[in-house]
């Protein structure tokens, strides 16, 4: 590892201002991510701020009876908190499908929202890539590309975002509470991740000096029909193929309210509000999830080695809305898909 | 007091870390894991590289009671930890209950992945969230064994839970 310079913040303030003045810094929470990548030379940060004693590790009840989450919540003490078990465990289920319980532990709900692609030739600084060093072309085009996007990609990279958390946060419409040097803003979930178009090198929405603090999820009606389908390599410690989370309100065999996103497939977590909206009121049966299938998928575009990813999200589409539908949550102890 | 243990000549950090309840006063310089710490000047090498990735658990350790991959762990963000190693469970006259249990079960072959399977196993007890042996297979699933002595492991791990009392594993040891 490259030698860097480091200190450790006391206050959020002290962070974000030490984070703006130095545009070598980074922020270490967890570390499950940042210190793999600086092993293997991709990031070279001259100095971390460790933000680890920062006092951002409560879960807190919001007047709605939703939940703000602190940005240094662990992603197991997330997934096993009763109040998020009983209200979002689409997102316990999330959290649960991805990684182990060890980096669970050490894993931060910031650093889970801000960990990087996993593609092959973004970790391997003797290849080209647009996102490690942006102008030097992309690897992934034409290369080895199984692991890589099937929608909403650009001709500078076909990375995927390899989150199963926020998979779960997009499809519950999180808000995501920002601290920077001047102030505090919110930003809508769907709009903290980005597509890659011309700037693989942004991930996301957050501007220099900008740290995440906290998310919220207000109290919604998902917590009987819903599921977490995540379809990968292993049954466990493996990073999804396409994963879905589904959620629905269902009255009288219809659907009243769709919740639906993506995983494993674009850049950031895809969901699409409008095509949701649009289903309201359809029959909750297999015909209609079928449509559904095809409407998300409908710009899908393979490049080569990906191309079962196409067919595959549209089967794990329509299984995910079937077990939603019927308030059978895909199991994420017992393998099996039922 | 331990002095600059890695530093000669290298800026370092001071932090004060407990290792199997002995309270160290060290000077580390920032880039070094604790992987590499407990291995290199400590000598506590019973906690194993494997892929140095969090990709195989082999380096797991106890942190503050709780299960954690020490390669991706940097040794100065622990000040004021507890950290638990292998070392700090048990010792060879006085194996602690899941070493004794792995021993007897078989649960290893070549023993490099067995450290970081025991320290995790102590921490899925202490968790307590491991009802059926299904629980136990998806809660180790973050140990990988080249070896493939898996369901050695999960017997060892089913005994000291049904030792332990957890539910159903109480009436299962009854
Ligand atoms: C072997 C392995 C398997 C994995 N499998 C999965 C999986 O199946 N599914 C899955 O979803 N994930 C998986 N992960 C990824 C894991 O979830 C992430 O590494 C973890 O969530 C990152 O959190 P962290 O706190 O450790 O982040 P860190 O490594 O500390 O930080 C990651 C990045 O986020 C930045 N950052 C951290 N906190 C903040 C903040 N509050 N504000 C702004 N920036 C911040 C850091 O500067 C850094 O750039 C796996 C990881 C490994 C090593
Ligand atoms: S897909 Fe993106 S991350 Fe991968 S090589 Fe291309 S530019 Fe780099």
């Amino acid at each position: 590892m490259r030698r860097f310079d480091y200190t450790r913040a006391e206050t959020v303030h002290d962070a974000v201002v030490a984070l703006a003045a130095n545009p070598d810094a980074q922020l270490l929470a967890g570390g499950t991510n940042l210190i793999d990548l600086m092993k293997y030379d991709v990031a070279r940060p001259g100095a971390i701020i460790d933000i680890n004693r920062l006092p951002l590790k409560d879960i807190e009840e919001l007047p709605d009876g939703g939940l703000r989450i602190g940005a240094l919540v662990s992603n197991s003490a997330l997934a096993y908190d009763e109040r998020v078990k009983e209200r979002f465990p689409l997102l316990s289920s999330a959290i649960l499908a991805g990684a182990s319980p060890q980096l669970r532990n050490a894993a931060t709900t910031g650093g889970n929202l801000l960990q990087r692609t996993r593609c092959y030739y973004f970790y391997d600084p003797s290849t080209p890539c647009n996102k490690r060093e942006p102008g030097t072309g992309c690897s992934a085009i034409g290369g080895v590309n199984r692991i890589h996007a099937i929608l909403g990609a650009s001709d500078k990279c076909i990375a995927v975002h390899p989150s199963d958390m926020c998979v779960a946060l997009a499809a519950l419409g999180a808000t995501v509470e920002v601290e920077g040097p001047d102030g505090n803003r919110d930003i809508d979930f769907a709009d903290f991740h980005r597509l890659p178009g011309e700037h693989p090198e942004r991930d996301n929405m957050l501007q220099a000096g900008e740290m995440v603090i906290a998310l919220r999820i207000a109290r919604n009606h998902f917590n009987r029909n819903y599921t977490y389908l995540k379809l990968r390599d292993r049954l466990s410690y493996a990073f999804a193929l396409a994963s879905v989370a589904a959620a629905m309100e269902v009255a009288e065999g219809q659907i009243v309210d769709l919740r639906i996103a993506l995983g494993g497939v674009a850049h950031k977590p895809w969901r699409d509000a409008l095509a949701e909206a649009e289903f309201a009121g359809r029959e909750a049966n297999e015909a209609t999830f079928m449509q559904i299938a095809d409407r998300l998928l409908s710009g899908a575009e393979g490049q080569g080695h990906n191309d079962f990813k196409i067919p595959l999200a549209e089967k794990a589409i329509i299984r995910a809305l079937k077990q939603a539908a019927a308030g059978r949550p895909q199991d994420q102890v017992v393998k099996a898909i039922q | 007091m331990d002095s600059a243990l890695l530093g000669s000549g290298l800026p370092t950090c001071s932090v004060n870390i407990s290792i199997n309840g002995e309270n160290r006063s060290l000077d580390i310089p920032p880039w070094v894991t604790l992987l590499d710490l407990l291995r290199g000047p400590l000598e506590l090498t019973g906690t194993k590289k494997g892929c140095d990735h969090g990709q195989c658990g082999a380096c797991t350790v106890l942190i503050n009671g709780e299960r954690v991959n020490s390669c991706l762990k940097l040794a100065v963000s622990l000040d004021g930890a507890e950290v638990t190693t292998i070392e700090g469970l048990g010792t060879p006259d006085n194996l602690h209950p899941m070493q004794k249990a792995f021993v007897e079960h078989d649960a290893f072959q070549c023993g490099y992945c067995t450290p970081g399977q025991i320290c995790s196993a102590v921490g899925l007890v202490k968790e307590g969230r491991a009802r059926s042996r299904a629980d136990i297979r998806e809660l180790m699933s973050g140990n990988l064994c080249r070896c493939g002595a898996y369901s050695n492991i999960a017997d060892a791990i089913e005994e000291v839970l049904g030792a332990e009392g957890a539910q159903p594993y109480k009436e299962a040891a009854e």
